[in-house]
């Protein structure tokens, strides 16, 4: 372990996504550099990279070649990571992960339950190379999958992505290789590649990371597409939320001018090919093809119906392909290494990898990369840790406000195309939403309505006024006035505004409410019938009170309270007046002796 | 689509000076004076003046030779574009699916009663306007809300009102 520590040669990197810059992870690297000219430490490199998918445990700082990994580290720790660490060779173990169910402290990395599990094939550089450097690209085999496609004819390169199996990572999972085959075979003076990064779907973040923390397997990826299918200009289009992802994917494609994989004769061949960035201004829908098509083109973000497909009447009319971020990443992986290597992993029908962004009520929050029919369960207490503070599994909603949630019945299912859809959700782009008890199954799925609602561009009349009526439903629900011809209201609409629907936000708009009513139709029907609310969420339906032999007369209830329902003396027992509270939750959320409680509001009519 | 087609413009006072004339020109003719690229030109024009004034708007149209309905057409299709000159700092409460089961709700509810102002609005002192956003990304820290261009994750209500009074103490020092 010991070493010769004048001759350092270690490497500090430094995470730099979007969640832990939020945490200040740029001033964590200025300390590094300053100390460590402090210390007279020499043959250290500090870099950044992009995001480890690790946010929860932010701001993130790893150590080659030992493998280290430090989590949640501030500022002011950095002098004794190189005091102890770089100099004395003694790792700090204050700042290793600690396991959530065996506490223990672990050092490395890859020793961690949540890497150890996961197979990173599109993952493997995020959080391991500075994005902004092509170089480091390319010392881990980037842009080989683009020099080997152009040795290829187009129609070999097509080939190679159909035997591959790759289905398109946005949602619906269509044939990757056979999309670029259409592109390829229609006929136009002009064809286009786009790549889709509008990730709009709430509670996602996949894309995200991978244009932020390794952008040139995507831009490698729309270029051996372009070549493909003999298009000469790519768009990428972006969502005005990520700024950082927008940022380095600039950055990637000028170096790749400079180095010759963009712009003409790409590596010396007579294939030319460029990309410029689009950024989308925050319309949900523009994440569906034709959407998206509108919106490049600079027009308002519209659907139209389908056929003609984008394939043969895309942008501007010319043949148009699109693509999702992961699916552009995996087309250079799937070139650099060949496509038997990629059927390996995964099932048979839903071939290679699935990423998604672990998130809600869990305890590590993340990102992650598995083979396709890994079990919901092993994602989700292995990887995931396990639901936060220990509390009872609900559901895990996938797929957005175009999927479902999925009981605890259901968590042995494996993650694949086939297998969410026959459960009433879909893989989406990625999303994986942990709730635990107390959430409110019907307030969620009215959380869904409400952004589909607000985000139906309101072209089809079964999509603008059904997701509104399907809203208001939900929300008579949460409120304990509906009744049960409601309840058969709401699931006749669901299934009228699916099939009514012209474009895909509006026919999935009422999977939320479908798989809900499938798998937790008591929920529903314990709001309806007995107007109770049984995660205590729903505000119409609940009261809080003050446990009297709890309360030790702090005032802090008192204090927090915004319209002063709560009164009592210093020291003695506190009271709320349900007649002036807005069960905004602020006293139950700030007692220090947990004397507030939620109960029902009706409990005693029921 | 949602809050800017509820606003009306009640800016029509804007003045564009020689300045401002100069600058909007470089970024109609870095767009190529090319109506395609009119979402970019909307972005840069609401970066420099932090919403798009009416006057502005008409004179987009004559340089893009397209009609100003076209224009508010595609303005008021997309959230991201205002018509109403926004606060001081732009405070954006995430009502993403991670953050709303970690209780987003009630962070948004807090800056509500704070700061006396609805989404969609603006402080009467000028100082903050409230927006939602659906998912910054940043699941990972929800509940998450951005001022300005900072991230501020797994918010409670103490710590939100630290970073609010941190604001309004930096104006009072100005």
């Amino acid at each position: 372990m010991k070493s010769d520590s004048s001759k350092n040669g270690r490497k500090i990197l430094i995470c730099e996504g979007t969640g832990c810059l939020s945490s200040k992870s740029d001033l964590i690297k200025d300390r590094f550099e300053e100390e460590l000219k402090k210390a007279d430490v020499e043959d250290v490199e500090v870099t950044f990279t992009g995001c480890h998918g690790f946010c929860a445990q932010g701001p993130i700082v790893s150590v080659l070649p030992e493998d280290t990994l430090y989590v949640k580290v501030n500022v002011e720790d950095v002098p004794t990571i190189v005091e102890s660490h770089i100099v004395k060779n003694q790792p700090v173990e204050k700042l290793f992960y600690e396991d959530p169910t065996t506490h223990n402290k672990i050092e490395r990395y890859h020793d961690i339950l949540f890497y150890k599990k996961q197979q990173r094939l599109i993952l493997s550089r995020c959080g391991q190379i500075n994005p902004e450097r092509i170089q480091e690209y390319i010392d881990t085999g980037g842009y080989i999958g683009l020099a080997k496609a152009l040795k290829l004819s187009q129609e070999e390169v097509i080939n190679l992505i159909k035997q591959s199996g790759l289905r398109g990572r946005g949602g619906a999972g269509f044939p990757t290789g056979l999309k670029w085959e259409f592109c390829y075979k229609a006929q136009g003076e002009e064809k286009y590649v786009v790549c889709n990064a509008d990730e709009g779907d709430p509670g996602a973040f996949m894309d995200r990371s991978i244009l932020e923390a390794d952008p040139h397997s995507v831009l490698e990826g729309m270029a051996i597409g372009a070549y493909a299918i003999g298009s000469s200009k790519g768009f990428i289009y972006v969502r005005a939320e990520y700024p950082l992802a927008v940022k380095r994917f600039r950055k990637a494609i000028e170096t790749a001018r400079s180095k010759g994989y963009l712009g003409n004769n790409i590596l010396g061949s007579s294939f030319s090919f460029d990309i410029q960035v689009k950024e989308g201004a925050g319309a949900f829908v523009c994440g569906e093809e034709t959407a998206l098509i509108a919106s490049i083109e600079g027009k308002r973000g519209m659907p139209v119906s389908k056929p003609p497909f984008p394939a043969e009447h895309g942008l501007w009319g010319y043949p148009t392909n699109i693509n999702n971020v992961k699916t552009w990443a995996f087309a250079s992986w799937i070139l650099r290494n060949g496509y038997e290597e990629f059927r390996k992993i995964g099932t048979e029908s839903s071939p290679g990898t699935a990423i998604f962004s672990l998130t809600g009520k869990i305890k590590n929050s993340g990102l992650i990369e598995v083979p396709m029919g890994t079990k919901l369960r092993e994602i989700i207490y292995e990887l995931g840790g396990g639901v936060l503070e220990d509390k009872e599994f609900k559901a895990v909603q996938t797929g957005g406000p175009s999927g479902g949630c999925l009981p605890k019945e259901l968590l042995d299912l494996p993650v694949d195309f086939e297998s969410f859809k026959e459960a009433d959700s879909i893989m989406g782009s990625g999303g994986m939403v942990v709730v635990d008890e107390d959430t409110c199954i019907v307030d969620l799925a009215k959380y869904f309505l409400q952004f589909t609602q607000s985000e139906s561009c309101g072209k089809c009349v079964p999509c603008r006024v059904g997701t509104k009526e399907l809203l208001d439903i939900c929300t008579k629900i949460t409120e304990g006035k509906a009744t049960l011809e409601d309840l058969d209201m709401l699931e006749e609409l669901a299934h009228t505004v699916v099939d009514g629907s012209l474009c895909n936000l509006g026919k999935t708009a009422p999977n939320p409410v479908i798989s809900t009513l499938r798998y937790f139709k008591d929920e529903f029907l314990a709001h309806i019938e007995e107007k109770r609310c049984p995660a205590k969420v729903c505000k119409e339906l609940i009261s809080y009170q003050v446990v009297e032999d709890a309360c030790i007369g702090c005032q802090r209830c008192k204090r927090e309270c915004p319209v002063d329902a709560i009164t009592g003396e210093k020291k003695g027992p506190h009271f709320i007046d349900a007649s002036i509270c807005i069960r905004c939750g602020l006293c139950y959320e700030n007692c220090p002796t947990d004397a507030i409680i939620k109960v029902d509001k009706f409990g005693e009519v029921a | 689509m949602s809050s800017a087609t509820q606003q009306k413009n009640v800016n029509s006072d804007f003045k564009i000076d020689e300045k401002t004339k100069q600058k909007l020109d470089q970024i109609i003719t870095s767009a190529n004076k090319d109506k395609s690229n009119l979402i970019q030109i909307l972005q840069e024009t609401q970066d420099l003046l932090n919403y798009l004034p009416e006057s502005v708007l008409a004179y987009i149209s004559t340089q893009l030779d397209v009609t100003e309905h076209w224009i508010y057409g595609v303005a008021t299709f997309y959230s991201q574009f205002k018509f109403i000159k926004p606060g001081k700092h732009i405070i954006k409460i995430c009502m993403g699916t991670a953050c709303h089961v970690r209780g987003s709700n009630k962070i948004k509810d807090k800056i509500e009663t704070e700061l006396n102002v609805k989404v969609g609005e603006t402080t009467e002192d000028g100082l903050f306007s409230l927006e939602e956003v659906f998912c910054l990304g940043c699941c990972a820290l929800a509940p998450v809300m951005v001022i300005d261009d900072e991230v501020f994750g797994s918010l409670t209500s103490a710590k939100l009102k630290r970073i609010l009074t941190k604001f309004q103490k930096e104006e009072e020092v100005l």
